[in-house]
């Protein structure tokens, strides 16, 4: 079976600091990964360097066999890796609607139109509306950005980047600042992606993980200390030291 | 959906008239209102509406792609040398001069869209600024181009489609400028509605999320400074034919920076905002520096705190969001 994305010994360092040692891992078609770690353990920037926010201070990064460790943030896009934010980044001044159709239409290329009406486009229109379906706030189209509660920001994030076709979809912590009474929407709505991308999420919410992830890579300081299933990774004892084992002394002592 | 100034979520507000109508409707409106009623200021009115095109022109960089530039004066001044030069050289057809202006502007917007674009905040400030004064430095040293601080005169058009002479009382100018302003502001309010306008806004929202969706924002914000070129070409045109003379002011940092006020003062980000700051501004300051000539300044300053301390996104939003509460409430009694 082929690699959809492929990480090879990937380190980063700010000056002397090293936030990342050698991380090596992959994604296939239609996985669903979590990738968990304490605070600071440099998740996000692992994220960053696979979405090429970061380039990495060595190791290479594959997406279909092609290297792409050099590629612009637009050209890995257009290869059809895609990311959201751990906070949200949406176009405030457009109204839902716009924001999911001018990733459709970036993605056809039809951006490049000068004097159409974007929001007449039958096609597009089609694919924006199912999209905003699919996450279940079709009903929002209309509202400006401004006027959305959280968790419905964070639903439209990821439509955006549902609306860029993606082969590979980076989640920060896509439930990050939402309610936790609305947090099971979010992973509903993540569960209703289409079942061929290959999913990459960091979460904190344990139940989250295990409502999701068939696999789980674990980062602590800057090193893949785990990979295996949720259940296992609940009885690593590296893991816990690492990562939950603190929680427990807490439980213990009280 | 874009078809409205609206304020927050648009619903149950009275029907809304298609803007492009109400452009073409309002504007030769009040094009004909300043007409009859200032039938001696018509040359004021003119170089108003040359100024318009501008402040609309600066519109499009910052209101909608957020580019700070206190140079933009650079491209209208360029282009109103050009069409002068062209005029005095022979060419006088206006439409011809039109098309002149439009050209030179959209090669001095691009050249200085390229090197603009390539910063962000205050380094993209001071290199316009900086591509401003090397602009006007130049303008008063080639006086061979430009008549120096002379000026550059004689510039006579000949008749618009060969039949309607520029008068004395300049009202064919006049007329001619409102059409041309109308006909421009049109077609604007296409493209920033347009796939690509709307592109630009979302990368003046947050440019990294822009590039998160595939987008490439350098080329499009250089390809946005050609389109405002043309505009502001346009109206350095304008000001040329009508004026018969063009100054070194016409490229100076003050224009840059008062273009920038008119823009903030109608609200930066809906061209109808810079429509009206510009018409709003010059009004002001004409009639009130006539009728106190000593202390208009400082009832200038006043009114722009107050502006900006009570609309702060520009008077345009604010009569909007009146307009529609109006409605509103006028649509529920009936």
């Amino acid at each position: 079976m082929t690699e959809l994305l492929q990480l090879k010994a990937i380190t980063k360092s700010f000056g002397g600091l090293r936030v990342s040692y050698d991380i090596s891992f992959n994604l296939r078609d239609g996985d669903r990964v979590a990738l968990i770690g304490p605070n600071g353990a440099g998740k996000t920037t692992l994220v960053n360097i696979i979405s090429g926010d970061l380039t990495p201070s060595s190791g290479t990064i594959f997406l279909n066999g092609e290297d792409v460790t050099h590629l612009s943030i637009p050209g890995r896009v257009g290869a059809g890796l895609v990311r959201t934010f751990q906070v949200t980044r949406l176009f405030s001044s457009l109204t839902v609607a716009q924001n999911v159709a001018i990733a459709v239409m970036q993605k056809r290329g039809l951006t490049k139109r000068l004097f159409s009406n974007p929001m007449n486009d039958t096609d597009v229109r089609r694919e924006w509306e199912e999209i905003l379906g699919l996450l279940g706030i079709a009903h929002l189209a209309e509202l400006q950005v401004a006027n959305l509660a959280y968790g419905q920001q964070r639903l439209l994030d990821l439509a955006i980047g549902l609306a860029l076709e993606p082969k590979v979809l980076l989640l920060d912590e896509p439930a990050a600042g939402v309610p936790s009474d609305e947090s099971p929407k979010i992973i509903e709505a993540i569960n209703r992606l289409p079942p061929h991308i290959a999913v990459l999420m960091i979460e904190h919410d344990m139940d989250l993980v295990f409502r999701f992830a068939q696999r789980v890579l674990v980062l602590a300081n800057g090193r893949l200390i785990f990979e295996g299933t949720p259940a296992e990774v609940t009885g690593n004892p590296e893991v816990r030291r690492a990562y939950l084992g603190k929680y427990e002394d807490v439980r213990r002592a009280s | 959906m874009t078809d409205r100034l609206s304020i927050g979520v648009a619903r149950s507000a009275a029907p809304a008239i298609p803007q492009d109508i109400l452009a073409l409707v309002s504007i030769p409106l009040i094009g004909a209102i300043g007409f009859v009623l200032f039938p001696d200021d018509l040359a004021f009115l003119t170089r108003l509406i040359s100024l318009t095109l501008l402040v609309l022109s600066l519109d499009l960089v910052t209101g909608y792609c957020g580019v700070a530039t206190l140079g933009h004066s650079a491209i209208f001044g360029v282009s109103a040398y050009a069409v002068g030069n062209a005029c005095v050289a022979g060419l006088t057809d206006p439409i011809a001069l039109l098309i002149v202006g439009a050209v030179s502007g959209a090669a001095a917007g691009l050249a200085s869209g390229a090197l603009v674009a390539r910063f962000v905040g205050l380094p993209q400030l001071v290199l316009s600024i900086a591509i401003g004064q090397l602009t006007a430095a130049l303008a008063n040293k080639l006086s061979s181009l430009t008549g120096g601080s002379d000026g550059l005169s004689g510039i006579e058009p000949g008749r618009v489609f060969g039949v309607f002479a520029f008068d004395l009382y300049g009202r064919t100018g006049y007329i001619f400028s409102v059409a041309v302003l109308t006909i421009v502001f049109v077609i604007l309010r296409r493209l920033v509605n347009s796939p690509f306008g709307l592109l630009c806004k979302a990368m003046k929202d947050d440019s990294l999320r822009a590039r998160m969706i595939g987008a490439r924002i350098y080329p499009r914000l250089v390809i946005m400074y050609g389109f405002s070129g043309i505009v502001a070409g346009i109206g350095g045109a304008i000001m040329a034919i009508n004026t018969g003379v063009v100054g070194l002011d016409s490229v100076s940092f003050e224009q840059s920076a008062e273009a920038l006020v008119m823009l903030v003062v109608g609200g930066a980000g809906t061209l109808w905002g810079g429509l009206f700051g510009s018409v709003a501004f010059q009004l002001f300051q004409h009639y009130v520096s006539a009728a106190n000539p000593f202390h208009w300044l400082i009832m200038l300053g006043a009114l722009l705190i107050a502006i900006v301390l009570f609309a702060p996104r520009g008077l345009a939003v604010l009569a909007g969001s009146l307009a529609q509460r109006t409605a509103r409430l006028v649509w529920r009694r009936s």
